[in-house]
């Protein structure tokens, strides 16, 4: 532990300061009363291009994915670079589509996917599954965060729950207190961090390791002395059909999570939503040269931290840094990655409290609650949902947590149809609805369920790769398990649909208007929701 | 939830032909077979590697161009 004394002062200043951040952070553009779900929880949606786009980025390109990403280039080679074009589909992909949620939400003084899909299909149990599925994909992403840090702090020598704990209580001290104002002042010293390191790294580690062409080689000469059949830094035939179905299984379930929800409508106008779109591709990349973090690990021979006869491959890239880099410089690398997980970590507990407070508590338990009630529920929620977080990754194998995020982004797909799909069409039948949502999730289970994974030990949920010839078919391709749960899903819902209709069943009301979903800052309707706050 | 009001404003649209633009970026970076080989190299970067960083341009550029031409349009 001694000789990373350097590193653990300058990490644990940084921390500080950004920790302090976080509290003075209510005073900003300091509303006169924080005691309502628009104020604590979208941070009184005023938020401009900058704001939008620091607090977005930082949200989406989260601690883990610094320190997950590498480490998969660093295990498997090639098929860990699908973050890339995932990141670069996803906002064409959205484009269109987040700028008519945001409308809508406004209009209608929505803060959740689920509230949404209440309005739109008149059906408190389609919001209710919704609440849930965007629950339990929530939760276990919060858990990784913590995983990213411990990462961190296993390279540094310090060991025992303690030093997590306390920073998870400083999080959930200045989330309490700020709500989202936290961590969208927090993102900025976060992200300024990340991309200097990064911009070091690139040019610094290469020249070290002589050029990008020896790093590339390396890591090739690697892979080729592997037998594993599916690793090399180019895909092969049987991986390329899952290298694609999970960049676009991934780019359509991105802004499903309920937290990505939070960070657009909390985006002043349209506008600020059209930019953004145009300008987070910079993020991404910075995450395809963060991916390649794991290839200059090989290059430069580091070997994963083993701990309890595994070996934890999310610790390539602190290692990669305290070898690398002088000290000091690595401690700022090593801020930068546990500053980097309390920002998704606050905005996810804050969106999952929403969903909570506005899905369950307002809709189940008390339906005339006022915003203060509401805002005092939700800081009550993000407490108790941090306090989860800790507690699983403290008392269950962090690989419980890895895998239970891998069946988050599968069923969060699954709510695809009635959120994103819903804001173009109503043509979807409620019952047809809640049928694809019911089979999509099942269908995902039980894929997921029937992937083996000998490098991990798993018989079952070992990845989404889901081998094409358990369904019969004569090939070794792999394929995304979400990818293919969603299209039962959309069956179904079609199916669901015309039945119903035949069978002439009942549907919700839809309370929303054409001219809702167009609505803009300034527009009258805007306006008046904005300033009367409150149904 | 909202009580509907007679405000009747312009009809603003997101209709706007460049909108088909958005389809590049999406479509591109999925097609494996453009750039799944390890030559020619850029700055030692395998062809993998570089084209899809390169993608990232695309995307900007398609997604501004159509942000810019839809706000000309009335919307914003």
């Amino acid at each position: 532990m001694s000789e990373h004394i350097t590193e653990i002062v300058v990490f644990t200043i940084l921390f500080l300061v950004v920790s302090g951040m976080g509290f003075v952070a209510a005073r900003w553009r300091r509303p006169d009363d924080l005691a309502s779900l628009h104020e604590w929880g979208l941070g009184g949606r005023k938020f401009g291009s900058w704001v939008t786009w620091f607090l977005v980025g930082g949200d989406l390109y989260t601690a883990y994915t610094f320190v997950a990403v590498p480490a998969l280039l660093f295990g498997a080679g090639a098929m860990g670079f699908f973050a890339l074009p995932y990141t670069i589909i996803t906002y064409p992909l959205v484009f269109l589509v987040l700028i008519r949620l945001w409308s809508v939400s406004h209009v209608h003084n929505l803060v959740t996917p689920a509230d949404f899909v209440r309005v739109r299909f008149g059906s408190p149990t389609l919001a209710l599954l919704v609440a849930i599925t965007g629950l339990v994909a929530t939760m276990p992403y919060i858990a990784l965060q913590l995983v990213g840090i411990e990462a961190v702090l296993k390279t540094m020598g310090v060991t025992g729950d303690l030093p997590l704990i306390i920073a998870f209580a400083i999080l959930a001290a200045y989330t309490y207190q700020s709500g989202l104002r936290a961590p969208a002042l927090i993102a900025f010293v976060k992200d300024s961090l990340i991309y200097l390191i990064i911009l070091v790294a690139v040019i610094y580690i290469p020249a070290k390791l002589g050029g990008w062409g020896s790093i590339f080689d390396a890591a090739k000469a690697k892979f080729d002395a592997t037998p594993a059949p599916g690793d090399g830094i180019l895909l092969n035939p049987n991986n390329q059909l899952q290298y694609i179905t999970l960049a676009l299984g991934s780019a359509m379930a991105l802004f499903l999570y309920p937290h990505s929800v939070t960070g657009v409508l909390a985006a002043r106008n349209r506008g600020v939503v059209k930019r953004n779109m145009a300008a987070l591709p910079a993020y991404s990349l910075l995450l395809g040269l963060i991916a390649l973090l794991g290839y200059m690990a090989i290059a430069a021979g580091v070997k994963p931290i083993t701990s309890g006869g595994k070996a934890d491959a999310n610790t390539v890239v602190p290692l990669l840094f305290d070898k690398m880099f002088p000290d000091w410089l690595a401690g700022v690398a090593y801020a930068a990655v546990g500053i980097g997980a309390l920002v998704p970590a606050a905005i996810m507990s804050i969106a999952a409290a929403n969903l909570f407070t506005r899905n369950i508590y307002r809709e189940y338990f008390k339906p005339d609650a006022t915003d203060a009630q509401e805002a005092a529920v939700s800081k009550i929620a993000s407490l108790v949902v941090k306090v989860g977080a800790v507690a699983v990754i403290l008392m269950i194998d962090p690989q419980f947590s890895i895998d239970l995020q891998l069946i988050g982004g599968v069923i969060i797909l699954q709510t695809l149809p009635a959120v994103a799909l819903g804001l173009f069409t109503r043509w979807f039948h409620r019952a047809g609805l809640i049928a694809g949502l019911v089979a999509g999730m099942a269908a995902g289970m039980i894929l997921l369920y029937n992937i083996a994974n000998p490098a991990i030990n798993h018989a079952h949920f070992g990845g989404s790769a889901f081998p094409l010839s358990q369904l019969g078919l004569d090939t070794k391709m792999t394929i995304y398990a979400g990818f293919l749960a969603l299209i039962v899903n959309l069956a179904v819902a079609a199916a669901g649909t015309l039945i119903a209709r035949a069978g002439r069943l009942a549907d919700g009301p839809d309370g929303t208007r054409p001219s809702d979903y167009t609505a803009d800052e300034g527009d009258p309707r805007v306006h008046e929701i904005e300033l009367s706050g409150s149904h | 939830m909202t009580t509907p009001s007679s405000d009747q404003r312009p009809a603003r649209s997101d209709r706007n032909p460049w909108n088909w633009l958005l389809l590049v970026p999406i479509v591109i970076p999925l097609i494996t077979a453009l750039y799944n080989a390890d030559q020619p190299r850029l700055l030692g970067f395998p062809l993998f590697y570089w084209l899809q960083l390169a993608f990232v341009a695309v995307g900007v550029v398609c997604t501004t161009i159509v942000y810019r031409t839809g706000r000309k349009r009335g919307g914003r």
